[in-house]
């Protein structure tokens, strides 16, 4: 079906299956191991659900002590291991292989302490995302990245991945935001990095550990940054004649010295498909910008007026604000649908490429012509105050050979990315969905020496070792890896 | 005898780097201390000059060796800053040589604006260097937004030349505030300026600065220029109005410049900055006496004094020495001093990079 390979299983794990799960169920509490075929079939995908595998079994510990145990009898017996968050990946970073096991964070749910005096939070790392900024709201704080998964996804997802969100823009991502974390490294050995003071003298792992997705280690326990609450927020929206005038405003914006906390970027297909769904009384023109700017009702005027002035001089076709708590949700209604909306015009691929912000108009083109000459319809949602795009390439599953025609022309688009100066991924990870396409971007030693990183931590490649790296290039690695065993 | 090499190029600092087996001492602008150890100094000086700058998308890329200053002047020039507020080290080590970039990424050096804005790692976009073996290295980017791989450019920002000699930097620019104002607060110690920062830090207010030194706290304030004066109200207004003074525009500036490089530290003894909780600060402060002061609402506590390292290191905290002979950095537990070993050696198998400034 599909056209990105994993490797073959090491069958000498799989014959001693049923050895390694006696192991961990001796050491383990009653119901933390999971290994009857039926039930670890929940864990054979993530959210990039074109690919699947059962893994050989699932631990799911309740405490840093019981995953420590879970890594040091899988690094006994040789077999891979491979973390899941929430499984909310849109890469396929929490895909199995047949040969590995799945260690979960999702019973690590606890919230360990939150001192607003020193504003922190410290917690496990298998909460959600927005439980995170639950639990702050009644002292008046929150946690600042909110990918769009964030019911679903947890802190140890958005460590492994570094996510982002629609109000990194002001606030910075998860690495801009992560004080200091617990981990296991592969071996079970448990480490500490950072805490509740601004950083640490020496080298900073905190900030290697951020977005290495599951490569060098499980962090069980974060200390996240936390911010007050601000006054009030206000969403405008702003129609324009086209894509180019669109991303022109993003630019003029950002220069300006106003500092948005969103600015978020919808085209004509995806508007069509917003409006049909939900009908959120979006115009009907070529390109929206939703722009959303914070504090008190004063402040807000001010920046309202200073962003006026500036698209006033780009002709939009339309430009509405937000007077009340209703008109403000309605307003975020349709980007907040917008995948959901897509979803129904059938099948598709979202990418996540990060360009310049001055390559947008550029960029929007590019991918207007590929559209044609794949011959698939693309929609372009996205957060356009830091060039990262999401385009939707549409297609149909069931039609054979479409899911290929799909994948090309995604390269296509990252590849584009990369030549204008951006890169293959801004917040989804590389997982396996872009690890064939790491070459694009990186030359041979730009990734050896993050594969040596990997050595490092990991000697015997036993953590998530088939993602990030194209397989041809991590080989001699795990080659290595293999023969030292 | 020891010499000064001075590469002209990423390609001849290679080549400097290819198959050496003895230690060099790695060296920006020579504002800082330099390690102790055997070996020639190796400076980036001479790699030099900006890039690319492009204002409109905030986002600069210089060598390492070009002047802070130069940047400063050109960013200024567009009403664009580092917002990071990179510390001036020369007030405190007396030394004569000029601030680069590189420097200040390899030292993560950040101010006091870090509260607000993160530190000069937050900024990093990207980054090009040579490793102890000669290689050439690229990670990262120039755009805001990159999970591609794993990020180098934390690592190496911060790392004191110990991995590599960074040879290009690209950074976050930001527009400057267009109003900065300052509330002063006297007669009070340490302790209750601490309670103060957190009240201030736990507004909406986006304070950009909570310094204490010799019974006065500073709380700054930075933006749009109704935004300022909305904020500074309030938050007069939550602190008493009565006890509280404020500073305006080019002297407020002129004083986060000075609380910045630490310049209300007198004298020849050892300078020390401890990193901790902010509300230990107060503690930390009292128990070690000496010159003290407070700033990034607490959590870093600036000492100058005759107290031996054992001594300031014991007082809780992360201490680092700033100013002084002896260790630099404080010494890290038994399994993150074995993986940053590792990571040393897998960039710097010979070990020639500043050895011992961070560990074996």
């Amino acid at each position: 079906m599909s056209s990105i390979s994993m490797p073959q299983p090491d069958a000498a794990i799989i014959a001693k299956k049923d050895r390694i799960v006696a192991d961990l169920a001796r050491a383990l509490p009653a119901d933390t191991v999971i290994s009857d075929p039926e039930e670890t079939l929940a864990y054979e995908c993530d959210a990039l659900t074109a690919y699947r595998c059962p893994p050989l079994a699932v631990v799911l510990p309740r405490t840093t002590e019981e995953l420590a145990t879970a890594m040091r009898i899988c690094h006994d017996h040789r077999a891979p291991v491979v973390p899941r968050g929430a499984g909310t990946s849109l890469a396929g970073g929490a895909l199995p292989t047949a040969d590995s096991v799945v260690i979960g964070t999702m019973r690590l749910n606890d919230v360990l302490e939150i001192d607003t005096a020193n504003r922190f939070i410290r917690v496990q790392t298998g909460v959600t995302n927005l439980s995170v900024s639950a639990e702050l709201e009644p002292a008046g704080f929150f946690y600042a990245p909110d990918p769009s998964s964030q019911l679903a996804c947890t802190i140890a997802g958005n460590i492994g991945m570094n996510s982002g969100g629609a109000h990194c823009l002001k606030y910075g991502v998860t690495t801009n935001n992560l004080m200091g974390v617990r981990m296991v490294l592969a071996d079970g050995r448990i480490v500490e990095l950072g805490g509740p003071q601004p950083g640490a003298p020496g080298l900073d792992m905190l900030g290697l550990i951020c977005g290495s997705e599951g490569q060098l280690a499980i962090v069980t326990e974060a200390t996240l940054r936390i911010l007050p609450r601000p006054e009030g927020a206000r969403p405008m929206l702003i129609g324009f004649a086209s894509p180019e005038i669109a991303g022109e405003c993003v630019a003029r914006i950002i220069r300006s010295g106003v500092l948005p906390v969103a600015i978020e970027y919808m085209d004509e297909v995806c508007l069509r498909a917003v409006e049909d769904f939900a009908k959120a009384g979006y115009p009907d023109c070529p390109a929206v910008l939703i722009v959303e700017v914070e504090g008190s009702e004063d402040e807000i005027a001010d920046q309202i007026a200073r962003i006026r002035a500036i698209a006033d001089q780009l002709d939009p076709i339309e430009f509405r604000t937000s007077r009340n708590a209703d008109e403000s949700a309605a307003i975020w209604k349709g980007r907040k649908s917008a995948f959901g909306a897509m979803g129904r015009l059938g099948d598709y691929l979202c990418l996540d490429g990060t360009v310049p912000v001055s390559q947008l108009p550029h960029t929007l083109k590019r991918i207007g012509e590929l559209s044609v000459e794949h011959g698939l319809e693309v929609a372009n949602v996205f957060h356009a105050g830091d060039g990262n795009m999401h385009p939707l390439i549409l297609f149909d599953a069931n039609t054979p050979g479409d899911l290929e025609r799909a994948e090309a022309f995604g390269r296509d688009i990252l590849a584009l990315c990369v030549e204008v100066g951006g890169c293959l991924t801004g917040e989804h990870g590389v997982g396996i969905e872009k690890r064939d396409l790491m070459t694009r971007q990186y030359d041979p030693q730009d990734m050896a020496i993050q594969m040596e990183i990997k050595d490092a931590f990991d000697p015997g490649w036993l953590l998530n070792p088939a993602k990030v790296f194209p397989l041809e290039v991590s080989q001699p690695h795990r080659d290595r890896a293999a023969a030292r065993a | 005898m020891s010499t000064v090499l001075t590469p002209a190029s990423e390609a001849e600092l290679s080549e400097i780097l290819t198959g050496r087996t003895t230690a060099l001492r790695i060296n920006g602008g020579g504002t800082r201390l330099r390690p102790d150890g055997p070996g020639d100094t190796l400076t980036t000086s001479a790699i030099s000059g900006v890039v690319t700058y492009e204002p409109g998308e905030l986002t600069l890329i210089a060598r390492a060796g070009t002047p802070v200053r130069q940047i400063e002047t050109m960013l200024a020039a567009e009403g664009q800053a580092l917002a990071f507020e990179p510390m001036d080290h020369r007030r405190l080590t007396g030394l004569s040589g000029e601030p680069t970039i590189g420097g200040i990424v390899a030292a993560n050096v950040s101010g006091p604006r870090r509260i607000m804005a993160g530190a000069c790692r937050d900024h990093l976009l990207g980054v090009r260097f040579v490793d102890g073996q000669g290689r050439i290295l690229r990670n990262g980017g120039r755009v805001m937004k990159n999970v591609t791989g794993m990020d180098l450019g934390k690592l190496l920002a911060g790392s004191h030349g110990t991995l590599g000699i960074l040879t290009e930097v690209a950074l976050k620019v930001l527009p400057m505030a267009e109003s900065s104002r300052t509330l002063v607060i006297r007669g009070i110690d340490a302790a209750r300026a601490v309670q103060d920062f957190a009240t201030a830090l736990s507004t909406p207010f986006e304070v950009s600065g909570a310094a204490f030194h010799d019974g006065t706290a500073w709380l700054r304030v930075e933006g749009l220029t109704a935004q300022v004066a909305y904020r500074t109200d309030r938050l007069t207004a939550l602190l008493g109005r009565d006890r509280i003074d404020t500073i305006e525009d080019a002297d407020s500036r002129a004083l986060w410049r000075d609380l910045r490089d630490a310049a209300h530290l007198t004298g020849d003894d050892p300078v020390w900055r401890i990193l901790c909780k902010p509300s230990e600060g107060p503690a930390i402060a009292e128990r070690l006496g000496g010159q003290c002061a407070l700033d990034w609402g607490g959590a870093a506590v600036w000492y100058s004094g005759p107290k031996d390292a054992s001594t300031v290191r014991a007082a809780g905290g992360l201490a680092t020495l700033v100013r002084g002979q002896g260790r630099v950095f404080p010494p890290e537990p038994p399994v993150v001093a074995e993986l940053s070993q590792r990571l040393r050696r897998t960039f710097d198998p010979a070990n020639i990079l500043n050895p011992g400034l961070m560990g074996d």
